[in-house]
């Protein structure tokens, strides 16, 4: 009986101190990063090597392959809308009141000068359908624990070939992501911060991308503010109401 | 006729001055014509020279889905070699060329740049890219003069290149320019980096891959099964509308020149036929028909002509004797994004003097026709008393 109890006692401790696997993990981030519905504001600066720039938007997006965005300012950008159903992207422009769909390689573009491109934007796989992962190892990012994921593509069609995560070990958020090219050549840096809580799941408000190749600050992704699980109208998802 | 000829040179040498300053505008509006048809013909063919050496061979096939004026279709626009082509590449025939779009990163700027896979050991263009087969670990480039400007590069610059494999993943090296060459054909240079064929295939996983083949003088015509051949008009077709263009706009100012000369001839005939009544008069009264008349004042007129050619020769030859020699030196080439030499060597055929020669002997007989023409309604009594008609 004594034997059953010590034996009980060490599984838990193993349970309780043992790190749990990649997938895991990866799991859980998505489950704090995606949603069924969301609704945000948000403000883009993208340091160029003269000026900043900020963008003003507001997105209503469903899932991972719906999404709607409205620039609300500068005025040079503002009324300009872009939606995004599975894997085709039109852009309006009131300037010259005509909806132009951005496909192949028109994909690769910058979206607005910044360091994100409109692949970036349309590529909605799941990290665990991608990219094998691996526990790397748990390290201290600032003042908070973190686990270190590897990833390794184990799909051709993927635009990064190996990244490397660093999740926040208690509220499951990623802190930091980088990409590498096939050559293991850092190319691009995410770094998450500002983590909140809203509606009961933690959420990154602030998202730094930079290209590792290039000079300057990046570009700064700030969320103002958050919904989740609302209401959205269908129809805000079709061509029609680019031009409403 | 002869009569008519001596009768007009004897007039014309009379009339001193006058004629001195007719013959040498029109001797000017015939050299600069011939200077400057010699300046575009001598462009046209340093320029289709320089980019069939550099660029694009006697021909190149092309694969079906490639367009040199969209980027976008460089991605999907390759493919692999048959049995036959490979055995044209080996023997020098045919050179591969495979293009990739990348981007490469100069002191932290990003640049879109082409990245071209070529044999080294080709022989059928000038490109100086044997360096590119040296085999020491380091993948070395070479770059044009524009594109070190552009990038700020020179030899031995060390350059991070990013590209997409043929699955679109993203991959990026260190590549070290290993030279820079310098040529008149902006199209082998602008934005371009050259590697070596075998490395670019293996960047992109495309083994025996191509782009385009440029076949040199010694591959035998003939089609090629998937390639689309593109025969030198179609690869020339921009530096020929180039050259259309300027001939054109030249050709208003060789226009107007040669509109003033014949301005001034036609003044003199009109003056002429006024003053000269007497002596019209007297040849209708010794036997002469109106229209033998009217010949020998065209004649007279078109001598202008004659005189103008010859004077023209006597310091147009020498000057182009010269230009031809050293050349005019624009220094603006580099530049520019159009095929032109530094300097530019004028060529002038035959066909050219000849056929200014022509424009200008006719132009200036039908100027001196026109005023003769009122000759042939004058009353010979009232012309022998000089009354005015």
């Amino acid at each position: 009986m004594r034997k059953v109890v010590v034996l009980f006692v060490a599984l838990i401790s193993f349970a309780a101190f043992t790190s749990p696997d990649a997938k895991e993990i990866l799991d859980k981030v998505d489950r704090n990063m995606s949603s069924k519905n969301r609704i945000f504001e948000s403000s883009m600066i993208i340091h160029g090597r003269r000026a900043t720039r900020t963008i003003n938007s507001i997105s209503y997006s469903v899932g991972n392959k719906k999404s709607f965005t409205e620039y609300l300012s500068p005025a040079r950008e503002q009324g300009t809308k872009m939606l995004k159903l599975e894997d085709k992207l039109w852009i309006y422009s009131p300037s010259t009141d005509r909806i132009i769909q951005i496909s192949g390689h028109m994909l690769r573009q910058s979206v607005m000068g910044s360091d994100l491109s409109y692949e970036d934007m349309l590529d909605d796989r799941k990290l665990t359908e991608v990219y094998t992962s691996t526990l790397a190892g748990k390290e201290k990012l600032g003042d908070r624990d973190v686990f270190v994921l590897d990833l390794v593509a184990k799909v051709d069609d993927v635009a990064y070939f190996a990244q490397k995560i660093w999740v926040d070990a208690e509220r499951f958020v990623p802190l930091k992501q980088e990409l590498f090219a096939k050559s293991g050549q850092l190319l691009k840096r995410t770094e998450f911060s500002d983590v909140k809580q809203v509606q009961g799941r933690w959420f990154p408000m602030t998202i730094v991308y930079k290209d590792m190749l290039k000079e300057g600050s990046g570009t700064e992704f700030r969320i103002t503010s958050i919904k989740f699980d609302q209401e959205i109208p269908e129809y805000l998802f079709s061509k029609a109401s680019l031009k409403k | 006729m002869m009569l008519a000829l001596k009768l007009a040179f004897k007039n014309l040498l009379g009339a001193g001055l006058r004629t001195w300053l007719n013959v040498s505008v029109l001797s000017f509006a015939f050299v600069l014509i011939i200077f400057f048809n010699g300046m575009i013909d001598g462009w046209n063919r340093q320029g289709r020279k320089d980019t069939i050496a550099w660029e694009t061979g006697k021909g190149q096939f092309w694969h079906p889905e490639y367009d040199r004026y969209d980027p976008y279709t460089i991605q999907a626009s390759n493919g692999l070699m048959s049995d036959e082509i490979l055995k044209e590449t080996e023997s020098k025939r045919l050179v591969p060329i495979l293009v990739v779009q990348a981007t490469a990163f100069p002191q932290g700027r990003s640049l879109a740049v082409i990245l071209k896979g070529i044999d080294p050991m080709l022989t059928v263009l000038e490109l100086p890219v044997s360096v590119l087969s040296s085999d020491n670990g380091i993948d070395y480039a070479v770059i044009g003069k524009r594109m070190a400007e552009a990038a700020k590069l020179k030899v031995g610059d060390k350059l991070l290149i990013r590209w997409r494999d043929k699955n679109g993943t993203f991959d990026a090296r260190e590549i070290q320019i290993a030279e820079v060459f310098k040529c008149d054909v902006p199209g082998a240079d602008n934005g371009q980096i050259y590697l070596s064929l075998q490395t670019l295939q293996e960047m992109m996983e495309l083994k025996n891959h191509a782009t385009y083949l440029v076949a040199g003088e010694e591959f035998e015509d003939r089609e090629l099964e998937n390639w689309v051949f593109r025969d030198l008009d179609f690869l020339l077709e921009d530096f020929n509308k180039i050259i259309s263009a300027k001939k054109a706009g030249g050709s208003i100012m060789q226009i107007f020149m040669l509109l003033i000369a014949l301005i001034a001839i036609f003044d003199t005939q009109v003056l002429s036929i006024f003053r000269r009544q007497k002596e019209i008069g007297t040849y209708i009264a010794l036997g002469m028909t109106r229209m033998q008349v009217v010949g020998i004042f065209t004649v007279e007129g078109g001598a202008h002509s004659i005189l103008a050619t010859i004077l023209g020769a006597m310091y147009g030859i020498p000057l182009f004797l010269f230009l031809n020699k050293v050349g005019i030196s624009f220094g603006v080439g580099q530049g520019m994004d159009i095929t032109l030499a530094e300097t530019i060597y004028p060529y002038y055929s035959i066909r050219l003097i000849i056929s200014t020669i022509l424009l200008v002997v006719v132009s200036a007989t039908i100027v001196s026709y026109l005023p003769s023409r009122k000759i042939s309604k004058m009353k010979p009594t009232d012309a022998l008393k000089g009354k005015l008609q």
